[in-house]
C-alpha cells in the first residue's frame, strides 16, 4: 500500500506520542517534586510499582478507571517513602532515590510474576481504545497526533497544560517556586515548606504511577518482568531537558517517544545508499535515546541563562533550626 | 525586670543548642515608637534570640508577650499573624523572581495572581514609608540597597508594625545607611517598635532611642541612648574595658623602594563576559598594610583569587620582579613564591572542614616531600607548633576543624599560612564573624608581620577598621580603581563617596 | 507534641550502635512484608541462610557473589570518595569485559599466563575509559554525572548485545544466540573450585585502602571531594584528580567484569553482570566507604543473593525478594542518619501557663 509522505509522517507521529506518553507522564511526576527542590531518581520504581498495580487490578476488576487511580496511588506509595526519607529524616536524595528504584522494581517484578498469565478484559481495552475528535483529527501532520489517540494520551496533554498554568499563574504555584528556590525564603514567606514538598512529592508519585499504568494496560497489553526497562530514567533526564516547563515535557517525551519508535520502524526497512545496502542493527538504534539523553544533558549545561537553570535548592535538605 | 511601656516583653528566654547555650535567662522588651539596638558581639546570641521574636526557632523556656497577650510561636507563619516582620542579614529573596513576587509570595489570597492590584498595594505601602521599589524588576538585577527594600517591604506588606533589622548596615555604604536610617524615623513616626541588631556602636549612638546589651547568650542591661557613650557600651559588651585603638605600626619599606607586588592593568572577565575588575593597577609595599574597600560585589573577591591564580587575568602581576600572570595556584606555589592568601570563605575555600588540623594544615605543603606518600608526622609537628603560637583552642591536632569556634578557625587558616613565611599576604574579611577579642587578636598578628616587612593587602568591609589599620586605602567600584588615598589624610564620608562610584575633585593621591 | 531538636554529636560507638539497630528493624520489616506476600518469614530466612552457606557448594557460589559485587563496590566508592556519583559500574563492568573479549579473541594464540594479564589491562582500560566520558563531561560543562553513567549503562548493554548478535556471535549456536565461548587459555586458574577471583578482589581492597589514607593522590581525592575549590586554593590541578580517580573507579569496575567473564562464564552476555552494579551502590553506600566494612557488607549482602536464588528453586519464592530486602535495609539506614543529628523530644511549652506582665 502506497501512502504519501505526509500521511506517513502523520502515522508516525501519532505512534510517537503513544510511546512518548509514559515518558511524559514519568516527566511530568519528576517535575512537579523538582520544582519543590527534591530529586527524586525512583521514577523508574514509581512507574514500575504503578504498571504492575494497575494492570493487576484491571485484569482482576475489569474497571478501568479503578486500575488507573490503583496504579496513580501505588507510584504515590512509592514517593511516600521517599519524601519521609528525605524530607522529614533529611536523608541523602541520590541515594534514597536509587533504593525506592531498586526496592519498587523487585517488588513489582515479585508481584508481576503472578500477572504473566493474566489477560486483559475487553472493557479496559475498549475505555482506553483510541477516540477521534471530530475536526481537528484531520488536522495534517499533528491531527493523528493530538486529537486521534487513548483518552490516557491525551490525559497526559491535558494535565501538562493544567499543571503549566498552576505554576505560572496561581499563588499556590508561586509558593512552590519559592519553596524549590529557596526553602528559607519560603518559610519566611510563612509558607508551609515541608507540607508543600510532601504534597508535590505525592502528586508526582501519582503521576509516574499513572505513567506505568499506561505502559502495562494501554500500551503493551500484557506484564512482562521489567516492564518499563530504563524508561523512568530517561524521564528523569527529560525533566532537565524540558527546562523543568511541563509545556516542553510534551515535546520531549514526544520526541524520545519517536526516537525509541524509529527501531522499530527502520528495523525492516530496506535503505539503499549509493549503491549499498546498509543494515541497521536493532541494538544499535535501541542506543539511541540513550544517547541522545546524554547530548540534551550536555547541551542544557552549556547554556548559562539564569531562567533555565535548575531550581536553586534542588537536591539540598532544608532544616529550619539549622545553624 | 518588665516594662509597663512595652508592646513587646520577652522574660526569661533560654535556648540551647547541642552543647552550646545561645541565650540563657535573657530579658527584653521594646515600646512602640522606639528604634531599640540590640548590641552584642558575633556569638552573643543576639540573632538568635530575635530567630525566636521572628518564629523561625522556639524557646526551651521563657515567655515573649505582644501588647500584654502571650504568645508562643511555631513558624514564622503565627510570627506574622502577630505583626512581627524580620528582615535577615543574608536576605531570604529568590533571585529569579521578581520584586512584586518576593513580596506577595506566601500570602493568602485568590486562586490565581492578580497582578494589577498587587502593584498597587506595594505601591502605596512604599509611598507611606518613603520606599523606592520597581515591582518587576527580577531580583538578580537589583542592587544589595535595593533588595533590602524589598526584604522591607516583604514584612510591611504583611502587615508589620514590629521590625527586626539584622546587622542592616553590614553591606550598605554610608550614604545608603542614610537613606535606611531615614526609613526607619519615618516608620518610628508611624508607632512602629523597631529592633535594630547590630555591632557597630556610632550607628547605635546615631539612630537608637534605647540600647540592650548581651553577652555570651546572657542581658547585660538595657540603657537610654542618650545617656550612655561608645565606650561604656564596649565595656558592657566584653565585659572589661577595652581600647578600641588599633595599632598601626610606621611602614617600613621607604617609598621608593622597589614594590613588592605590582598589579598593572589587571582586567578579570566572569563567566558572562562581563568584565569585574577592569585596568586595575596598583602596589603593594615592603611592610605596608594597604586597604581595599568597596561594596560588596565590586569585585574585590575577584581581585583577590586573580592575583593569586584562581581566575583568568590579562595584565601583570608582578611578585618580585616576576610576572605571575595566568600561573595557576598550584604553579605559584611550586615555584617556592611565598604569597599567601586567606580568603572570605574560610570553610568553603581556605580549609576543609571535614578534615582535621593536620590534614588542613598540609594543604599547601603536602607537595614538598618525596614520592607517593604524605608525610603526616611533619604535618602534625607543623600543627602543633601552630596550636602553641597562635594560643587556639582545641582539644587536640586531630581534632575536626569544622567544629572549632569560628574566631579558632580563622586562627587556623591565619595561622597556616603566616607560618609558610610568606612575603606578602592577601587576606579578605579576616574578622568577619568574630567576636571583639579574636578580631584585634587578628590586627596584632597582620601587625607583627607587617613588622617583619611583609606587604599585605586587605579587603575589609568596616570603613573604621580600615582607616585605623591600614597606611594607605584603595576604593574599588564596579571592577573599577576609584583612587587609592593615605588612611591618615581620609575620611568615611569620602570613602563612601568612592564606593559608590562618585569620583572625588582634587588630585591624585597615590 | 513533638519537637525535633539538635543533639550534640554522637561518639563514634554509639553510631555505629545505632547503624545495627537501623538493620535490625530493617531485617524486622523486611520480614512483615514477606509475610504480607503469603510466606513465612522465618522459614524464609532461615532457608536463606541455609541456602547461602548450608554446604561447601552453597558457600562457593556465595563467594562467587562476592567477588563481582565486592570490587565493584570498591570502584564505586572511590568515585564516591570524590562525591563524583557514579551510578555507571554496570556499564563500566561491560565495557571491562568487552575489553577482555578484544583482547582474547585476538589473541588467542597466546599462552596463558600472557594473556589473561593483557585481558586484565585491556579490562581496566576500556572500563576506565568508559567512565572517563561522564567525567570529562562533568569537568568540561558540570553535565550531571548521575545521568550520564546511567545512560551509558543502558548503551553498554546494547553493545554487548549487539556484539552477542553480531560480530561475535557463535557460529556453532543453533537457535537463541549467543556469543563465541573464549579460549582456554582465558580461563582463570582455581584454586581448590573457586576461581582466584577473590584474591583479586581482596587485594584491590588492600591497595585501595593504601592509597586513599597514604598516598598524595588519595590525600588529593579527599581533599577535592570534601570541597573542590578548596583543592584548587591549594594549587591541586582538580581537572586531573578527577581523571585519574574517576579512571580508577571505571577501571576497577571493569576488572569485576573481566573476573566474571573469564572465571565464571568464559563468555559475554548481557546478564554477566546480575544487575550487580546496582547492588554495589547500596553496598558501597552502607559501607560508609571504609574498605574493611565493605567487605563483609558484599558477604552479607551476596549471602542475600545466594539465598534468594536458593529460596526460588526450592521455595518457589522469586528471586526478587532479595532486591525487596536489600532496598529495605537501605530505607531505613539512610532514615537512621537523621537520628544521629537529632532527637525527637516533647514539647513541655503546651498548656504551659505564661508568667504575667506586669505586677
Amino acid at each position: 500500500m502506497d501512502i504519501g509522505w505526509i500521511a506517513a509522517a502523520a502515522m508516525f507521529l501519532q505512534l510517537a506520542a503513544q510511546c512518548g506518553t509514559p515518558l511524559l507522564f514519568g516527566t511530568l511526576g519528576g517535575i512537579l517534586g523538582e520544582k519543590a527542590g527534591n530529586l527524586n531518581l525512583g521514577v523508574e520504581g514509581m512507574m514500575m510499582m504503578g504498571a504492575v498495580t494497575g494492570y493487576y487490578v484491571a485484569a482482576v476488576s475489569g474497571h478501568p478507571v479503578l486500575a488507573a487511580l490503583a496504579g496513580g496511588l501505588a507510584g504515590s506509595l512509592g514517593a511516600l517513602l521517599y519524601a519521609v526519607i528525605t524530607v522529614t529524616l533529611q536523608g541523602n536524595q541520590t541515594v534514597t532515590g536509587l533504593t525506592l528504584t531498586i526496592f519498587g522494581c523487585g517488588i513489582a517484578n515479585y508481584i508481576g510474576k503472578g500477572c504473566t498469565s493474566m489477560t486483559l478484559p475487553a472493557t479496559i481495552r475498549a475505555f482506553y481504545a483510541p477516540i477521534s475528535v471530530p475536526g481537528l483529527s484531520k488536522l495534517p501532520l499533528v491531527g493523528k497526533m493530538l486529537f486521534e489517540q487513548s483518552n490516557f494520551v491525551m490525559l497526559g496533554i491535558l494535565l501538562a497544560i493544567l499543571i503549566w498554568i498552576y505554576f505560572n499563574k496561581t499563588r499556590a504555584g508561586l509558593n512552590v517556586r519559592m519553596v524549590g528556590e529557596n526553602p528559607g525564603a519560603a518559610d519566611a514567606c510563612g509558607i508551609h515548606v515541608n507540607l508543600v514538598k510532601y504534597l508535590h512529592l505525592l502528586a508526582g508519585g501519582f503521576l509516574c504511577g499513572l505513567g506505568g499504568t499506561y505502559l502495562s494496560v494501554v500500551y503493551i497489553t500484557r506484564w512482562q518482568n521489567d516492564l518499563v526497562a530504563g524508561l523512568g530514567w530517561i524521564a528523569v533526564a527529560l525533566v532537565i531537558f524540558a527546562i523543568w516547563n511541563p509545556i516542553r515535557a510534551i515535546f520531549g517525551g514526544y520526541l524520545f517517544g519517536a526516537l525509541r519508535s524509529i527501531g522499530l520502524v527502520l528495523q525492516n526497512t530496506r535503505m539503499t545508499f549509493l549503491g549499498h545496502e546498509i543494515r541497521l542493527d536493532p541494538q544499535l538504534l535501541d542506543m539511541l535515546p540513550y544517547l541522545m539523553t546524554i547530548l540534551v544533558l550536555v547541551l542544557m549545561g552549556v547554556q548559562k541563562k539564569k531562567e533555565y537553570q535548575p531550581p536553586g535548592w534542588l537536591s539540598r535538605s532544608y532544616y529550619r533550626e539549622d545553624r | 525586670m518588665t516594662d509597663r511601656a512595652a508592646y513587646v516583653q520577652m522574660e526569661g528566654i533560654c535556648k540551647t543548642f547541642g552543647v552550646v547555650k545561645a541565650n540563657d535567662q535573657v530579658d527584653f522588651s521594646v515600646r512602640k515608637g522606639e528604634i531599640h539596638a540590640l548590641l552584642g558581639e558575633n556569638g552573643s546570641g543576639k540573632s538568635t534570640l530575635m530567630n525566636m521574636l521572628s518564629g523561625i526557632y522556639m524557646p526551651d523556656s521563657g515567655s515573649i508577650n505582644i501588647g500584654g497577650k502571650p504568645c508562643h510561636f511555631h513558624s514564622p507563619k503565627d510570627a506574622i499573624r502577630h505583626g512581627i516582620g524580620m528582615v535577615h542579614q543574608h536576605f531570604k529573596l529568590v533571585d529569579i523572581l521578581t520584586a512584586k513576587e518576593n513580596i506577595t509570595a506566601g500570602m493568602p489570597g485568590s486562586f490565581f495572581i492578580k497582578n494589577k492590584g498587587m502593584t498597587e498595594a506595594i505601591g502605596n505601602i512604599a509611598k507611606k514609608y518613603g520606599l523606592q521599589v520597581q515591582a518587576d524588576r527580577k531580583i538578580y538585577n537589583m542592587s544589595v540597597g535595593e533588595k533590602q527594600t524589598v526584604e522591607i517591604l516583604k514584612v510591611l506588606y504583611r502587615g508589620a508594625d514590629i521590625l527586626i533589622l539584622d546587622e542592616p548596615t553590614a553591606v550598605l555604604t554610608p550614604q545608603e545607611t542614610d537613606a535606611l536610617f531615614n526609613i526607619l524615623r519615618n516608620m518610628r513616626r508611624e508607632n512602629c517598635a523597631i529592633i535594630i541588631i547590630t555591632h557597630k556602636l556610632n550607628e547605635v549612638m546615631e539612630i537608637s532611642d534605647r540600647v540592650t546589651v548581651l553577652r555570651k547568650g546572657q542581658s547585660i542591661g538595657t540603657v537610654n541612648t542618650s545617656e550612655t557613650n561608645a565606650k561604656a557600651l564596649t565595656e558592657m559588651m566584653v565585659g572589661r574595658p577595652m581600647s578600641l585603638e588599633i595599632q598601626r605600626p610606621a611602614v617600613t619599606g621607604g617609598a621608593d623602594s622597589e614594590p613588592l607586588l605590582d598589579v598593572r592593568d589587571l582586567t578579570i572577565e566572569n563567566q558572562e563576559k562581563i568584565k569585574v575588575i577592569q585596568n586595575v593597577s596598583f602596589q603593594v609595599r615592603r611592610g605596608e598594610i594597604l586597604g581595599v574597600a568597596g561594596i560588596a560585589g565590586s569585585g574585590q573577591k575577584e581581585l583577590c583569587e586573580g592575583i593569586v591564580g584562581l581566575q583568568k587575568v590579562s595584565g601583570k602581576v608582578i611578585f618580585k620582579g616576576e610576572d605571575l600572570a595566568g600561573c595557576k595556584p598550584g604553579n605559584i606555589i611550586s615555584k617556592g613564591i611565598s604569597m599567601s592568601f586567606i580568603p572570605e570563605d574560610r570553610l568553603g575555600m581556605g580549609l576543609v572542614g571535614g578534615l582535621d588540623i593536620v590534614d588542613n594544615v598540609l594543604l599547601k605543603s603536602y607537595r614538598k616531600t618525596k614520592g607517593l606518600f604524605v608525610d603526616r608526622k611533619q604535618g602534625v609537628s607543623m600543627a602543633e607548633s601552630i596550636v602553641r603560637r597562635f594560643d587556639i583552642s582545641t582539644p587536640g591536632v586531630h581534632h575536626q576543624v569544622s567544629k572549632l569556634s569560628g574566631g579558632n578557625i580563622q586562627k587556623v587558616l591565619l595561622g597556616r599560612e603566616v607560618s609558610l613565611n610568606p612575603s606578602v599576604i592577601i587576606t579578605a574579611y579576616p574578622t568577619r564573624g568574630l567576636d571583639i577579642g579574636a578580631s584585634y587578636n587578628i590586627y596584632d598578628v597582620l601587625n607583627e608581620e607587617k613588622k617583619k616587612g611583609v606587604g599585605i593587602l586587605y579587603i575589609g568591609e568596616d570603613l573604621d577598621v580600615l582607616l585605623e589599620l591600614c597606611d594607605r586605602i584603595m576604593v574599588i567600584h564596579q571592577g573599577e580603581l576609584m583612587d587609592i588615598l593615605p588612611a591618615s589624610e581620609t575620611t568615611k564620608e569620602q570613602l563612601g563617596l568612592l564606593m559608590l562610584g562618585h569620583r572625588g575633585e582634587g588630585a591624585d593621591h597615590v | 507534641m513533638f519537637k525535633i531538636i539538635k543533639r550534640p554529636p554522637l561518639a563514634e560507638g554509639r553510631m555505629f550502635v545505632l547503624r545495627i539497630l537501623a538493620v535490625v528493624f530493617a531485617i524486622g520489616a523486611s520480614m512483615a512484608i514477606i509475610a504480607l506476600l503469603g510466606h513465612d518469614p522465618f522459614k524464609v530466612m532461615l532457608e536463606m541462610i541455609r541456602g547461602s552457606v548450608g554446604s561447601a557448594y552453597r558457600i562457593k557460589e556465595t563467594i562467587n557473589k562476592m567477588v563481582p559485587l565486592l570490587t565493584l563496590s570498591l570502584g564505586v566508592c572511590v568515585a564516591y570518595k570524590m562525591k563524583f556519583w557514579n551510578i555507571g559500574a554496570e556499564g563500566q563492568f561491560y565495557m571491562g569485559a568487552y575489553g577482555a573479549g578484544l583482547v582474547a579473541f585476538n589473541f588467542s594464540h597466546l599462552p596463558s599466563y600472557l594473556l589473561l594479564p593483557a585481558m586484565f589491562a585491556a579490562g581496566v582500560l576500556t572500563g576506565g575509559l568508559w567512565a572517563l566520558i561522564p567525567a570529562l563531561l562533568k569537568a568540561k560543562w558540570e553535565t550531571s554525572e548521575t545521568l550520564v553513567t546511567l545512560m551509558l549503562n543502558y548503551v553498554a548493554i546494547r553493545w554487548v548485545t549487539y556484539l552477542q548478535y553480531g560480530p561475535w556471535r557463535d557460529p556453532k549456536a543453533a537457535g537463541l544466540p549467543r556469543m563465541m565461548h573464549f579460549p582456554e587459555t582465558a580461563d582463570l586458574p582455581k584454586i581448590g573450585s573457586i576461581h582466584i577471583g577473590w584474591i583479586i578482589a581482596l587485594f584491590l581492597v588492600i591497595v585501595i585502602y593504601f592509597l586513599i589514607r597514604y598516598s598524595k593522590l588519595g590525600y588529593e581525592i579527599t581533599v577535592m571531594g570534601e570541597n573542590p575549590r578548596t583543592a584548587e586554593y591549594a594549587g591541586m590541578n582538580t581537572f586531573r584528580i578527577l581523571l585519574v580517580a574517576i579512571m580508577i573507579s571505571g577501571g576497577i569496575c571493569g576488572i569485576a567484569g573481566v573476573i566474571q567473564a573469564t572465571g565464571l562464564e568464559h563468555s559475554i552476555s548481557p546478564v554477566l553482570s546480575s544487575g550487580l552494579g546496582f547492588t554495589a551502590i547500596i553496598t558501597a553506600w552502607l559501607s560508609k566507604l571504609q574498605p574493611v566494612t565493605l567487605v563483609s557488607v558484599s558477604f552479607l549482602f551476596a549471602m542475600m543473593l545466594q539465598g534468594g536464588n536458593y529460596l526460588q528453586s526450592v521455595m518457589k519464592v522469586p528471586s526478587d525478594v532479595a532486591g525487596v530486602i536489600q532496598g529495605v535495609i537501605l530505607f531505613f539506614v539512610l532514615g537512621s542518619e537523621f537520628f544521629t543529628q537529632y532527637k525527637i523530644v516533647r514539647d513541655k511549652r503546651q498548656g504551659e501557663e505564661t508568667r504575667k506582665v506586669g505586677a
